[in-house]
């Protein structure tokens, strides 16, 4: 048949000479090459003992935070759940109540706080789109492996920063 | 005085044993990080520094999984395949001298669990029945891989064995002699002005390409464990074991590697010589001991080449099995017998 492009090669079977078919050389070669990856640097990170080095500016798990004074900054303004590319932020506002000022920050407050991490992304837009500094993403958190689906959306049990101890 | 020299000799049975033992169980620790090495992984590392405890894990797991004989198997039959096995593979190790004399108050200890003037039939002898462990546990599992398996290995190990009986014929032609302690011995002679260096290997390049490919076989190991073909056999003769049934087909595997190589290093590379061994100048004693260290070296050399070969190696197919076996090794080895015997006539009508 006509080759279209003339880039065919054609190829030759050739018998394979005498030291090709004692197979003694192929295995040398073979033994030489496993043995250089013998004293090859090894890829493993033992785990528990060394962990694989993250990048200062990686994004993982939110936190909602407080201020200095241990009240809850998040305000419910709904900024970072139109940011967020994948819908995956929703809320509820609430007014603070008499004798809640410890408690939050500005007069209204986030009554539940809802991050779905299955739909998450982990853009940061929420991040950047937060004018009270209320959510960051940890660089040192992942959302770990669950059973269930529910698991993983996360609440504000989970999701706001511990009461520092001094406050308690 | 007849009583010391038997406790000295049950001693020596002793060691000689619980090395082996030992040997073969830090073979399968050897093994796994033999692989993970070549495949740039870190191997066992949990158990004990360096995953030094693995062997123990591994059987402390074993003894602890249920013991399972299939309902139709021969129940009899199913256990003693795995016992024969193992008896067979400890037994052989009983010739091999394993250093030179030691000389304790006037007397003569050789380093040797037991002297017999046939050592090398006895353990062709041995190794030859191993085959029936094998044979009779595939047959008693009374399941078509087992079966399979276990005719693979009768025919691979017969058609093996032949070739390996030719190449030592021709070392024997060399050395004149049967015993193994008299080849150890004959290798510590002179070769151009060095002694302890004139091994086998130099007179018999051939005869020990022969055999190494051989014991490779016999040992039921990469690229020809076709008997435990585990992509096309399951599992082999073991498909059905569990438990220590299990352990000890694969035990018997490694003890049969440490006594292949233990073979190899005695007959072919000088046993337990070492160059310059009479020129150091060192006590009769210290040059023994360190013979015994060398052997064991070369040993731990075969056995990690065993490795070696196994994670570099892919399995042969059955014909071509075949094909190496009666078609290449068996002429070559034939040949190897004639041109041996026609240099000795040779040199005897030269010199």
């Amino acid at each position: 048949m006509q080759s279209l492009s003339n880039r065919a090669k054609k190829l030759e079977k050739k018998p394979m000479n005498f030291s090709e078919r004692m197979y003694l050389p192929a295995i040398f070669q073979g033994l030489s090459i496993t043995m250089r990856h013998f004293f090859k640097k090894k890829a493993t990170i033992k785990y528990p003992e060394e962990t694989r080095p993250m990048s200062a500016v990686w994004r993982g798990l939110h936190v909602l935070k407080r201020d200095e004074k241990g009240r809850e900054r998040c305000t419910a303004c709904g900024l970072c759940a139109v940011a967020c590319p994948a819908e995956a932020i929703t809320m509820v506002a609430g007014e603070r109540k008499r004798g809640e000022e410890n408690l939050y920050r500005e007069e209204k407050y986030a009554i539940s706080y809802e991050i779905n991490m299955l739909r998450c992304i982990f853009c940061g837009l929420c991040e950047e789109a937060c004018p009270k500094a209320a959510i960051f993403l940890q660089n040192d958190k992942v959302a770990p492996a669950r059973y269930e689906r529910d698991e993983f959306i996360y609440g504000k049990d989970r999701l706001v920063e511990p009461m520092p101890i001094q406050n308690l | 005085m007849e009583l010391s020299l038997l406790l000295i000799k049950g001693l020596i049975i002793f060691a000689v044993f619980g090395i082996t033992l030992l040997i073969a169980t830090y073979s399968t620790y050897a093994e796994r990080k033999v692989a993970a090495f070549i495949q740039d992984r870190v191997g066992p590392n949990r158990a004990g520094p360096f995953g030094l405890a693995q062997p123990l894990a591994d059987a402390v797991k074993l003894f602890f999984k249920e013991e399972f004989v299939p309902a139709n198997a021969n129940k009899f039959l199913f256990i003693a395949g795995p016992s024969l096995a193992m008896l067979t593979a400890c037994m052989s190790s009983a010739v091999i001298p394993f250093g030179g004399t030691l000389i304790i108050g006037g007397e003569a200890i050789h380093l040797q669990a037991i002297e017999v003037n046939i050592g090398i039939l006895y353990v062709f002898g041995i190794v030859a029945l191993g085959v029936y462990g094998i044979m009779i546990g595939g047959w008693a599992s009374n399941n078509k891989f087992s079966l399979l398996g276990a005719i693979r290995a009768a025919s691979q190990n017969i058609s093996y064995e032949l070739a390996m009986g030719m190449s030592i014929i021709a070392l024997l032609l060399v050395t004149g002699t049967l015993s193994m302690r008299d080849i150890a011995a004959q290798q510590g002679q002179e070769l151009f002005g060095i002694s302890g260096l004139n091994w086998n290997i130099f007179y018999q390049p051939v005869g020990f390409l022969i055999f190494i490919i051989c014991a490779f076989a016999e040992t039921n190991r990469v690229p020809f464990d076709l008997p435990e073909c585990e992509t096309e056999l399951v599992g082999g003769y073991h498909t059905e074991y569990s438990s220590m049934g299990m352990g000890l087909y694969l035990f018997a595997e490694y003890v049969n590697i440490f006594v292949a190589s233990a073979v190899m290093a005695t007959l072919y590379f000088g046993g337990y010589n070492f160059p310059f061994m009479h020129q150091l100048g060192l006590p009769h004693n210290v040059v023994t001991i360190l013979g015994t260290v060398v052997l064991f070296a070369k040993i731990f050399f075969f056995i990690f080449f065993f490795m070696w070969v196994r994670w570099t190696l892919p399995r042969f197919r059955y014909d071509q099995l075949m094909n190496l076996g009666w078609k290449i090794l068996i002429p070559l080895s034939i040949l190897n017998v004639i041109v041996t015997g026609g240099a000795i006539l040779l040199k005897a009508e030269l010199f």
